[in-house]
């Protein structure tokens, strides 16, 4: 059985639900961030298979642009978390709530 | 046949460093398994034809944002989270609502992509003509790259700068 874009597009919503499971349910900051950019991952991977479909250009250029862009976003979001960590000491997501009312 | 072998072992990995990332307690097994999962897509790429892309995924991700989230962690020196085996009601909400995003998801992508082969070849996959595309299709993205780059080196720089007030 070869595997077809189906197969691929099977793998790239595996990993997208285990993404938004992970960012729903754990509580270390930085393992949320660990999960989004899986989540980015699996959106790649079918960018990718679409544009391996139709054999365009299109879809692995933009992969190129989300990896530049997860990498700029990573260092921002790591900065601000290191900014986090010198105010309380621990990162978890439960105690940032300053804006609840 | 190697095609089948390759695919199934990629995809296994990888769901597997998934499933590692968002279940293990210290946030450095969890780190460590997204790795697996990088490298896994990567061969996921490979198997595509996309030869390039493998590579810049392995040395971007794996080799570049995963060293930083590393050093992020030890720097901070966290510990590990409290196990709590207890299945409550949010961890099996979240479970219910991205299960069921990803089986909507499988039932709607089944009928026009159920039978689309990807075999053959995939020209954008190699480094000539995607170098061609960067440097005339997709130049003003390319420019812009530099820019959010930049961008992002000096945002990173303020936000964690840390202030001394007696001076």
């Amino acid at each position: 059985m070869e595997p077809t874009a189906f197969s691929y597009l099977v793998v790239s919503i595996l990993m997208f639900a285990i993404g938004t499971m992970g960012v729903l349910t754990r509580r270390n900051g930085i393992v949320v961030f660990m999960c989004v950019e899986l989540m980015l991952n699996a959106v790649n991977l079918s960018l990718v298979t679409f544009s391996k479909m139709h054999d365009s250009p299109d879809g692995a250029m933009m992969v190129f642009f989300v990896m530049c862009v997860a990498a700029a976003e990573a260092v921002v979001g790591l900065a601000i978390v290191i900014a986090l960590f010198r105010n309380k000491q621990n990162i978890e997501i439960n105690n940032f709530n300053i804006f609840k009312w | 046949m190697i095609q089948t072998i390759l695919f199934w072992l990629f995809s296994v990995l990888g769901i597997a460093g998934g499933l590692g990332l968002v279940l293990a307690k210290n946030p450095v097994h969890s780190a460590l398994s997204l790795i697996v999962n990088f490298f896994s897509i990567a061969g996921l790429y490979l198997t595509l034809n996309a030869e390039f892309l493998a590579v810049i995924q392995i040395l971007v991700y794996a080799g570049a944002i995963m060293v930083l989230f590393l050093f992020v962690i030890t720097l901070l020196n966290l510990s590990s989270e409290p196990g709590t085996t207890t299945f409550d009601m949010k961890k099996g909400l979240a479970f219910l609502v991205s299960m069921g995003f990803a089986l909507e998801m499988c039932y709607i992508l089944f009928g026009p992509f159920g039978d689309k082969s990807v075999s053959g070849d995939f020209t954008y996959g190699k480094v000539e003509p995607v170098g061609k595309m960067l440097m005339t299709e997709f130049v003003f993205p390319f420019e812009m790259i530099s820019v959010i780059l930049i961008a992002a080196l000096m945002g990173a720089i303020i936000v964690a700068k840390s202030y001394n007030y007696e001076t």
